[in-house]
C-alpha cells in the first residue's frame, strides 16, 4: 500500500482565482481535498471605523467601495439606513431612478459572476462576453453619474444628479438586447459540456446547511429556499413590482449560476416596470444641511444585494458623525461555507466553488 | 517548384564534392545544414503562430488583438521576444538547479527532433526512417520527463501538483493516441511516413479513419498540453503549472517547445490523414503548409472556446472512452481489411 502525506497549498492571496486577495489555505492529499481554512481580511481598509469619523453624507464614497462590482447597492444601503435614522421620505421619482440603477448594477455584477465563473474554469472567451455587455451598464453610469464603476450616485434623501435623455435609449436598447445575450451564455457557457460536468454536484451546499450557516442572497435561493428580501421584507418601493424569485433544486455550482442568469432576466423585468411608471418630480428631497441624528438612535436596514442580504447597523450619538457604523456583508459569511461545500473535492472544485459563491473582497474584508 | 528545395541540396552536394570533398562529409554538412534549417523554420514559425493565435483569439472575443507594431501587429511577437531575452533569469534557491535549468533544453531538443522524420513535401523528410511512426510516438512521449523535471526542479508546490498532473494525463493519453495511429499503420501496411502518403494517393485516411482521427485529435490535444486539456499548465488553478518558477528565455523556451510540439503534431494529422504534401496545382511542400496551418486553426479554436476540464473526467475519459474507441477502431479496421482481401479487392 502506498504511503501519502498531506500536503498544504496557498491558494491566494495572490493567485489568478483568489478574486482579489482572497487566501485559501488548502490541505490536499495529491488531488483531493481534505479541508481548506479561510483567511479573510487581505483587503482591509477598516471602512467600519473610517465611518466614525465622517459625516453622514460623507460616508456614501465609502459605501460605494464595498462592493464595487455593483457599486449603487452598497450606498443604496446604507443611504437608505441613515433615512430611516432620521425618518426622511424620499421623492417617488428618485424611488424609481433608485430601484432602476440598483436592479443595473445586480445585472452588471451577475455579469461578471458568469465571466469570471467563465475564465476561472478556464473558458477566457466567456468573459470577454459577459464583460462585454456589463460594458453598456457601466456606459449608463457614466451618463447618470458621471462615474462607471464606483458611482457614488445615491444621497440621503434622493439621489446626486436626475438620469440624462440619453439615458433611456440606452437602457431601452439593453433590455431589448438581453434575451439574445442570455440565449449567447447558454450557448457558449451554460451549453457546454465541461462547463456542466465541473459545475453539476460540486460544492453542494443542502438548504440546512445553508441556513445554519447564514448563507443568504442567490447561493441561499440556489439550495431551494425562496428567500428574497425584495419580497420578504420589501424596502423602498420594491412592494410594488412583479418578479420571480428563482430557486435552485440541489444548490451545487450549476444551481448557483442557473439562478442568478434566472436573476438577470428578472432584474430586466423590474427596470422595464419602472421605467413604465416612472412618474415626474424631484430626484432629491428636502434633506437638513447637516444631518445630526438624536443621540441614542439606531437603526438596522437591510437590502437585497447582489451577494445577498446587506445590512447596515447604524447608531448614533447626537453628532454630526455616527457613533457606530455596522457592515453586515454577505461576502464575508458566504465565504464561511467554502470549506464545508469544498471539502472532499477535487483541487479544482475549490476554483469553482469560489466562482460560484461569488464573493467581493472589498465587501467581506471592509 | 515542386523539388526546389531537393535541388538546392543536390546542387549544394554536388558542388561540395566538385570542390573534392568526400561525399561522406558533403552529406554530414548537407543533414546539419538541413537541422540548421529546420531550427531556423520552428523559431520563425514560432513567431508567427503565437502572433496568429494572438489575432485568432482576438477574432474570436471581438477583441482586435496585436494592432500596434507594424503592419497587423506583426512585429509584435518580436518585441514579445526581445523582452523576454532581456529579462532576468532567476532560478530559486532552493531549486534543484541542475534539473531546473536543463528541463527547457531537453523540452526544446525533443521537439525539434520530432521534425527528423516528418516528410516536408514529397521526399522531403530528413530522415526517411522505416519506423518513422513508432520514433515520432516514442519521441513525443519523452516530453513528458521533461515536464516532471520542471516541475521537481523548482521544488515549488504548485509546480509538482502540474508535473504530476502532466504525467497522468501523458500516460493515459498516450496509448489512445498510439492505438489510433495503428489502423492508418494498418491500411498503409508501413510505419513509414513518406509511404503512409504514397499511400493515401487514391483516398485520404480521414475518409477511411474518421473515428482515428478524432481519437488522435483530442489525444494529441492533451499531449500537446493545450485547452481544453492545459493540466500542467492550469493557469487558474495551479498559476502557472511546472513552469510558476521560469522567466525570461528559459520560460520562452516552453513556449517555443509547446508551439513546436503543435506544429509537428499538426503535421503528423495532415501527413496521416489528410494526404500529406497532396493536392493540385501548388507543389507538395506548400500542400502540407497549408493542411498543418488549417488544424492548428482548430486547436485554437478549441482552446480558445472549451473550458478546462477536470483532472479526474480528463483520466477517466481517456480510459473509459478513447481507449475502448480506439480498440474497437482497429478491430473493425482489422475485420474490414480482411473482408476487403477474402472479396479479392
Amino acid at each position: 500500500m502506498l504511503k501519502t502525506d498531506p500536503y498544504t497549498i496557498n491558494i491566494g492571496p495572490q493567485h489568478p482565482s483568489a478574486h482579489g486577495g482572497l487566501r485559501a489555505e488548502t490541505i490536499m492529499d495529491g488531488e483531493d481535498v481534505q479541508d481548506v481554512i479561510v483567511h479573510l481580511g487581505y483587503v482591509h481598509r477598516s471602512v467600519e471605523k473610517i465611518a466614525e469619523s465622517r459625516t453622514y453624507a460623507q460616508f456614501v464614497p465609502y459605501a460605494s467601495r464595498l462592493d464595487y462590482l455593483a457599486s449603487h447597492l452598497p450606498t443604496l444601503g446604507y443611504v437608505q439606513a441613515v433615512e430611516k435614522l432620521l425618518g426622511i421620505t424620499v421623492p417617488e421619482r428618485a424611488e424609481y431612478i433608485r430601484v432602476i440603477v440598483a436592479e443595473l448594477s445586480r445585472i452588471a455584477s451577475h455579469l461578471i459572476f458568469a465571466g469570471s465563473l467563465a475564465i476561472d474554469l478556464g473558458a477566457t472567451t466567456g468573459m470577454i462576453y459577459c464583460y462585454r455587455d456589463r460594458e453598456r451598464i457601466m456606459d449608463m453610469f457614466e451618463m447618470s453619474s458621471g462615474q462607471r464603476l464606483i458611482a457614488s450616485y445615491m444621497r440621503i434623501g434622493g439621489v446626486s444628479h436626475d438620469f440624462p435623455d440619453s439615458f433611456y435609449p440606452a437602457v431601452k436598447s439593453f433590455l431589448g438586447d438581453l434575451p439574445k445575450m442570455i440565449s449567447e451564455y447558454h450557448g457558449l457557457l451554460s451549453g457546454n459540456e465541461i462547463l456542466q460536468a465541473r459545475c453539476k454536484g460540486v460544492g453542494v451546499l443542502s438548504a440546512d446547511d445553508a441556513i445554519a450557516y447564514g448563507i443568504t442572497g442567490p447561493n441561499l435561493r440556489a439550495s431551494g429556499v425562496a428567500y428574497d428580501i425584495r419580497r420578504e421584507d420589501p424596502y423602498g418601493i420594491y412592494d410594488r413590482f412583479e418578479f420571480n424569485v428563482p430557486t435552485g433544486h440541489c444548490g451545487d455550482s450549476w444551481d448557483r449560476y442557473t439562478v442568478r442568469i434566472e436573476e438577470i432576466e428578472q432584474s430586466g423585468r423590474i427596470i422595464e416596470q419602472a421605467l413604465r411608471d416612472m412618474p415626474a418630480g424631484d430626484y432629491l428631497g428636502k434633506v437638513p444641511r447637516i444631518i445630526k441624528p438624536p443621540a441614542g438612535r439606531e437603526v438596522y436596514h437591510r437590502i437585497e444585494s447582489a451577494k445577498g442580504e446587506l445590512g447596515y447597523h447604524i447608531v448614533s450619538n447626537g453628532t454630526d458623525k455616527p457613533h457606530r457604523v455596522h457592515v453586515r456583508a454577505p461576502s464575508f459569511v458566504n465565504m464561511m461555507a467554502l470549506p464545508l461545500v469544498s471539502r472532499g473535492g477535487k483541487l479544482q472544485d475549490i476554483i469553482t466553488n469560489i466562482a460560484t459563491l461569488d464573493p467581493v473582497l472589498g465587501e467581506s474584508d471592509r | 517548384m515542386e523539388t526546389i528545395f531537393i535541388d538546392i541540396a543536390e546542387f549544394l552536394t554536388s558542388w561540395m564534392v566538385g570542390l573534392g570533398l568526400a561525399p561522406l562529409w558533403a552529406d554530414l554538412i548537407i543533414t546539419i545544414l538541413q537541422w540548421a534549417v529546420i531550427v531556423l523554420i520552428i523559431t520563425v514559425n514560432t513567431i508567427v503562430l503565437v502572433w496568429m493565435e494572438r489575432k485568432v483569439s482576438g477574432f474570436i472575443q471581438e477583441r482586435i488583438g496585436p494592432n500596434r507594431l507594424g503592419p497587423f501587429g506583426a512585429f509584435q511577437t518580436i518585441a514579445d521576444t526581445l523582452k523576454l531575452l532581456t529579462k532576468e533569469d532567476i532560478v530559486p534557491a532552493r531549486a534543484d538547479k541542475l534539473i531546473f535549468k536543463t528541463a527547457p533544453m531537453f523540452f526544446i531538443i525533443v521537439s525539434v527532433m520530432l521534425y527528423a522524420v516528418l516528410p516536408l513535401g514529397n521526399n522531403m523528410a530528413v530522415v526517411n526512417l522505416n519506423v518513422g511512426l513508432f520514433y515520432f510516438i516514442s519521441l513525443g512521449s519523452l516530453s513528458t520527463i521533461c515536464l516532471l523535471m520542471a516541475g521537481w526542479g523548482s521544488n515549488n508546490k504548485w509546480s509538482l501538483v502540474g508535473a504530476m498532473r502532466s504525467v497522468a494525463q501523458m500516460i493515459s493519453y498516450e496509448i489512445p493516441l498510439a492505438f489510433s495511429l495503428l489502423g492508418v499503420v494498418m491500411i498503409a501496411g508501413s510505419l513509414n511516413l513518406s509511404d503512409i502518403v504514397t499511400a493515401q494517393n487514391r483516398l485520404w485516411f480521414i475518409i477511411l479513419q474518421p473515428v482515428a482521427f478524432i481519437v488522435y485529435f483530442i489525444a494529441a490535444t492533451a499531449e500537446l498540453n493545450r485547452g481544453p486539456f492545459d493540466m500542467p499548465e492550469a493557469e487558474q488553478e495551479l498559476t502557472a503549472g511546472a513552469y510558476t518558477e521560469y522567466t525570461g528565455m528559459r520560460w520562452a523556451l516552453f513556449f517555443l517547445a509547446e508551439y513546436t510540439n503543435l506544429v509537428a503534431v499538426s503535421a503528423l494529422a495532415a501527413t496521416l490523414f489528410f494526404g500529406g504534401g497532396q493536392g493540385p496545382l501548388l507543389p507538395s511542400w506548400l500542400w502540407i503548409i497549408i493542411k498543418t496551418y488549417l488544424i492548428m486553426l482548430v486547436f485554437m479554436w478549441m482552446k480558445w472556446t472549451f473550458p478546462r476540464i477536470r483532472m479526474d473526467h480528463l483520466l477517466s475519459f481517456s480510459w473509459k472512452v478513447l481507449i475502448p474507441v480506439s480498440l474497437a477502431n482497429i478491430l473493425v479496421t482489422g475485420a474490414g481489411l480482411e473482408l476487403f482481401r477474402w472479396m479479392g479487392w
